[in-house]
């Protein structure tokens, strides 16, 4: 039995293993539906930009699409495998579809479909899916903690996972001009707004280095980049200097600023990812840091090789490394 | 069709002919290859490509052509005969099947071939697709059709019911889809895998207009394509054929059912002339 233990005792918060839990910290600045009202944007521009979803358009933020262009909303049912295919045979039309569900599902049921009618074919779809890694304490059937290593390893296909509702915004514009398939990671309802304080622009294929420091070089995709900036704040209080490098283009991986930074002397290397630790962002890293050798002293944070358990997110993140205060406390581990 | 004069029976017969003609040749070039289906559906592909389809030979990829999606993509070598028939591709290069560099691989991808429309090979993919180009052209105001096909096999794949029913939903008048049935799939007779029928009336409890021919009775496969493409109510349309593997080929009829049948290599030559002997009597 799985058993799930909060691992700061005596502190209240939710246990409830919910499906769809926000990941904002209480009192935390968000930004409601950042994905559904950048397509709106988007749309207004470019009349060729539809939407498709499978039964998930209130949980991908595409319900605010739909209710702007009721008839550019295609609600193709409870079907993952069609949905990808449709997609597939709008893009071949000419239209530039935006096909939602959650990650778990485009990853794993639809998997064929996407790289067979899409990504064989080169199509233009952008596949955004929501509930990635571990951001639902549903328990595997909705955990999507492998949906990186999949897509990175599918030719054709251009892998992002953003940090926040601002560089959502961004990321709509910049991968609708770009031809050709992509897999986005969806953060959706309140969404944490971080990066705006750091004049924080995406730019596909970038990596980007949110701040800088001493002792430590933190390369995080995703909210770990929010964790990240989070625990460096921590250890400043200890006195330890983090560097973040935010790499929210899986693939292509920006090789260039990777090796540039974990170049520089005498920092400890980790890279930090709301994934399994196999086959994710740390893996991608370890291995362009061996072909180039590039030796630092390299660790991963990263979801266990297991089937994670059902909890509230909260206790999740603890429970798995990879909440703020353990990434700052693992840190501090390997400093010592 | 590629042009607008009519063409009567005897010149599509001739045409299907033709088409497994070219597979044959194709079959002899690797000494392999799905001919026993190829056969069976020439007579399908010959009504498809010279009464059924508008297209450009010249401009395979004409706005306004009728869109063809081979799922079952182990089919190529029939859809390369026909083809190369209708003049997408050149006759020459039916000799490069199935080599490295060709432009005519095994199982059909469009990333290959002109006039292949989807990348098959994995089954169960091409009505998705189709349920989606059949809403795009509906969306940019085209009158250009979709025509699919796929074979019975396929019908043991979920896939293949979720965009049964999608394409239903969306009331798609502009799908046109083909059923292979010519009951063998890879581990044996597809009625024994996994039953399908009765096919009839499935496909109309699932809101499509159902058409079943012999799918070697070339009058009787102009008349289903004609009754598809003319049916006035807003739902998709399926032509279930019938067929019998190696159709044509009176020896390769006989042979036993195979998914991949057998063929030495004396007796491309012998098909060829069995074909051609058939022809005239």
């Amino acid at each position: 039995m799985k058993s799930v233990t909060s691992a700061t005792p005596g502190k209240p918060r939710l246990t409830t293993s919910a499906m769809i839990a926000s990941i904002a910290a209480e009192g935390q600045k968000t930004k409601p539906a950042p994905f559904g009202h950048a397509l709106v944007e988007l749309a207004r521009s470019r009349p060729e930009v539809v939407g498709l979803t499978a039964d998930l358009g209130k949980y991908t933020d595409l319900h605010i699409f739909a209710k702007e262009f009721p008839d550019r909303y295609y609600q193709m049912g409870m079907a993952e495998q069609l949905l990808y295919g449709a997609a597939s045979g709008m893009a071949a039309e000419g239209f530039l579809p935006f096909a939602t569900t959650y990650a778990v599902f485009a990853s794993r049921r639809a998997y064929d479909f996407i790289h067979q009618t899409i990504a064989e074919e080169d199509r233009n779809v952008k596949i955004v899916c929501a509930l990635p890694g571990l951001t639902s304490g549903y328990g595997p059937s909705h955990q999507a903690a492998e949906d990186l290593a999949l897509f990175r390893a599918m030719p054709n296909m251009t892998v992002i996972d953003p940090c926040d509702a601002h560089e959502i915004e961004q990321i709509v514009p910049v991968i609708a001009a770009h031809h050709g398939p992509v897999y986005m990671r969806l953060l959706r309802g309140q969404v944490p707004l971080v990066l705006d304080e750091y004049n924080y622009q995406f730019r596909l294929g970038k990596a980007s280095l949110i701040r800088d420091g001493r002792d430590v070089l933190i390369i995080s995709s995703g909210i770990m980049t929010m964790r990240a900036l989070e625990a460096a704040k921590e250890l400043a209080g200890d006195s330890v200097d983090v560097a973040v490098l935010h790499v929210p283009t899986i693939k292509p991986l920006d090789h260039e600023a990777i090796l540039r930074e974990a170049r520089k002397p005498g920092r400890l290397v980790v890279v930090a990812e709301n994934h399994t630790i196999i086959g994710g962002l740390g893996e991608a890293v370890a291995a362009l840091l061996m072909r180039s050798d590039v030796h630092p002293v390299f660790r991963q944070i990263a979801l266990p090789d297991e089937f994670l358990a059902a909890g509230a997110l909260p206790t999740l993140h603890d429970r798995y490394g990879i909440s703020t205060a353990e990434v700052a406390r693992q840190i501090k581990g390997w400093l010592r | 069709m590629s042009t607008s004069s009519l063409v009567n029976a005897p010149s599509l017969s001739q045409r299907a002919r033709n088409i497994r003609r070219n597979a044959l040749r194709m079959g002899e070039v690797q000494g392999q290859g799905y001919i026993a289906q190829a056969l069976d559906i020439s007579d399908v592909l010959a009504v498809a490509y010279f009464h059924a389809m508008r297209y450009r030979p010249e401009e395979p990829t004409w706005e306004d052509r009728d869109r063809f999606l081979l799922s079952n993509g182990h089919y190529a070598i029939a859809l390369y005969a026909a083809l190369i028939e209708a003049g997408i591709i050149p006759e020459v290069e039916l000799e490069t099947y199935g080599f490295d560099e060709s432009r005519l691989p095994m199982s059909g991808m469009a990333s290959y071939t002109p006039g292949m429309e989807m990348s098959g090979g994995s089954l169960g993919l091409g009505l998705s697709i189709a349920v989606g180009m059949g809403l795009g052209l509906k969306r940019k105001g085209s009158k250009s059709r979709v025509f699919t096909l796929f074979s019975d096999g396929e019908l043991d794949e979920g896939s293949m019911w979720e965009a049964m029913m999608s394409a239903a939903h969306h009331k798609l008048d502009n799908l046109i889809a083909i059923i292979d049935v010519n009951n063998q799939q890879a581990d044996g007779p597809s009625k024994q895998m996994m039953g399908f029928e009765p096919l009839v009336d499935k496909l109309e409890a699932f809101g499509w207009f159902v058409r079943r021919v012999d799918g070697n009775d070339l009058d009787a496969v102009v008349v289903a394509f004609d009754a598809t493409i003319s049916h006035p109510e807003p739902q998709p349309r399926i032509i279930i054929a019938d067929t019998v593997m190696g159709k044509g080929v009176p020896f390769l009829e006989q042979r036993e059912k195979n998914h991949f049948i057998r063929v030495e290599a004396h007796e491309w030559k012998l098909a060829l002339a069995e074909l051609d002997a058939g022809d005239r009597s």
